[in-house]
């Protein structure tokens, strides 16, 4: 059996039992807030400070070369747990990117259903080719359903482009150069 | 000219009395405002700082500081609760329900017919209240028409038909019912000693105030002070003794049922009330005023010192709401049990006790120092 140890509560005295030292203490304590700086933030001229790998509204991402990242693999598709994303798959246009052309895909149109989605991360987590970001932004807001799906055009918008170090385009590039392709 | 010197008697009391309304009006605006930022700032947040009246909100350093202490929110709050929608449920009984309001506001106003506020020195060197209606028992006509201010709780629980304005309508009943004999009981031996055999002063509140020339009555009655302190917050249904309204237990209490500018003349009147309460207890027991507790008022006899016992007086009351304020963001509201044997138990024989003692102690004196 555990031990127990009885505390003697002791009996109040003349003083506490009035409650009028307590509610003199309790007084001086809401004094001393009172003159305390606020911890509000004033929130639209003020904002947050955002900590890194804050899962913020998912977003797609070009390289440092303007290219877009996405192959349109459509693993986050298949992963994102509430249906969110819906990606129709598309050819890259042969004339202004003849490097990529019939090597890669990239998504016709990339749509995101921001009413849906749960901000999990699982697309970033799952994403072969790093073009998607949860970013930042916290405050989403629209008049309708409509505006509330964003599209490839926002998404990339969003996005912006984000350093990237693989720069697998380059590496191949160079290798041509060098007389090793592939 | 002959006209108006005849109808001048008639029309300057209602000329004094329309300003003392506006001015109290505006006190009891601005204590809302007062409310909201006190208890911001014990909070840690900033409170009302968006508000900004076109012309005057863009002056430039001024209108920012303005804006930022929230000065024009009462007007904005008040026009919110004018231009609301006026709701009557349906299932309340109508003439009752939007007689409750005006009930619980008319007795805190009448209250301020006798409340000297400052004092000036006429013609002959006497010095005389500046009041309303100087009546030698002031006091007894606040206590009787204040104490009416329940009936607009209760009628207002009573009329919503719903059962949390009801329990909060009973219960500001019992609790003000509880507290009033305690604060009568409180008061009898400030105004013994302010009457007592010997003394220049009467029964009226001028007298009271007067009496403390040498001492404010809370240094030698501090018995009587903190007795008629709490009664007093009992009586203004403020926390820590907000049974009526007590929001987490019963809704909103007896005004649950109430919206819009039904809501807000409630709301005055709660602010209205705080206000009397705290000027009879400046009046009582801080010196009125007279300037500090063993100093007298050293005011000129002129205008200016009249205006500057006005301003001294009005310092004390402010000081006195801020601690009304200061006190319901402080503690935590009581039990209802607890208000009632508080009140039976402990408030009422501490006032009897404190009533027979004095009684003895004037009577003894009266004895040996004739």
């Amino acid at each position: 059996m555990a031990k127990t140890k009885v505390l003697e509560r002791k009996p109040l005295s003349f003083a506490e039992k009035t409650f009028l030292p307590q509610i003199g203490a309790g007084l001086m304590t809401t004094l001393g807030t009172m003159f305390k700086k606020s911890v509000t933030l004033q929130y639209p001229e003020e904002r947050p400070v955002i900590p890194d790998n804050y899962r913020g509204v998912p977003t797609l991402v070009k390289d440092p070369n303007g290219r877009e990242k996405c192959v349109s693999c459509q693993l986050c598709e298949f992963v994102c747990p509430p249906k969110a994303i819906r990606i129709t798959p598309g050819e890259i246009d042969a004339e202004a990117e003849p490097d990529r052309a019939h090597v890669e895909k990239a998504p016709k149109e990339f749509e995101i259903n921001m009413l849906r989605c749960i901000y999990c991360g699982l697309c970033e987590e799952v994403c072969p080719e790093e073009a998607i970001y949860l970013q930042d932004m916290f405050s989403l807001s629209g008049y309708s359903r409509e505006e509330m799906i964003n599209n490839k055009e926002k998404l990339y918008e969003l996005g912006g482009t984000v350093p990237d170090d693989h720069a697998k385009w380059d590496k191949k590039k160079a290798a041509e150069e060098a007389g090793n392709a592939h | 000219m002959e006209f108006l010197d005849a109808s001048l008697p008639y029309i300057l009391p209602i000329v004094y009395a329309l300003a003392m309304i506006s001015v109290f009006m505006g006190l009891c605006s601005y204590s809302v405002l007062a409310e909201r930022k006190v208890s911001s700032w014990i909070q840690g947040r900033v409170g009302p700082n968006r508000t900004r009246i076109p012309i005057i909100g863009h002056i430039p350093i001024i209108g920012n500081l303005m804006t930022g202490l929230g000065l024009f929110q009462p007007a904005a709050d008040g026009l919110k609760f004018l231009f609301k929608e006026e709701i009557v449920p349906g299932h309340v009984n109508k003439g009752y329900y939007m007689l409750a309001p005006i009930i619980a506001l008319a007795p805190a106003l009448t209250t301020m017919v006798v409340l000297p506020f400052g004092r000036y020195v006429d013609a002959d060197g006497i010095t005389q209240p500046l009041v309303l209606a100087h009546v030698d028992l002031g006091m007894l006509i606040i206590l009787a028409i204040s104490s009416l201010g329940v009936y607009g709780i209760v009628i207002a629980g009573w009329a919503s038909n719903s059962k949390y304005p009801f329990l909060g309508g009973v219960r500001a009943s019992a609790q003000m019912i509880s507290y009033e004999l305690a604060m009568g009981l409180a008061l009898l031996p400030v105004f013994m000693w302010a009457a007592a055999p010997g003394s220049e002063y009467g029964m009226s509140l001028f007298g009271a105030v007067q009496s403390q020339q040498a001492a404010w009555t809370i240094l030698w009655q501090p018995l009587s002070a903190l007795i008629f302190l709490v009664a007093l917050f009992a009586e203004t249904n403020r926390l820590p003794f907000d049974m009526a309204e007590s929001e987490t237990d019963l809704v909103g209490g007896f005004h649950t049922e109430y919206g819009c500018f039904k809501f807000g003349l409630f709301f005055v009147a709660e602010y209205a009330h705080v206000i009397m309460g705290s000027a009879i207890f400046v009046l009582l027991f801080l010196g009125g005023w007279n300037f500090l507790p063993w100093l007298a008022d050293p005011w000129s006899d002129g205008l200016i010192g009249t205006l500057l016992s006005i301003g001294w007086f009005m310092a004390k009351v402010f000081f006195m709401i801020f601690f009304f304020i200061w006190m319901r963001w402080t503690l935590p509201r009581f039990r209802y049990d607890q208000v009632m044997s508080l009140g039976w138990k402990i408030l009422l024989p501490l006032a009897v006790g404190n009533l027979v003692f004095n009684t003895i102690i004037i009577a003894l004196y009266d004895t040996f120092t004739r």
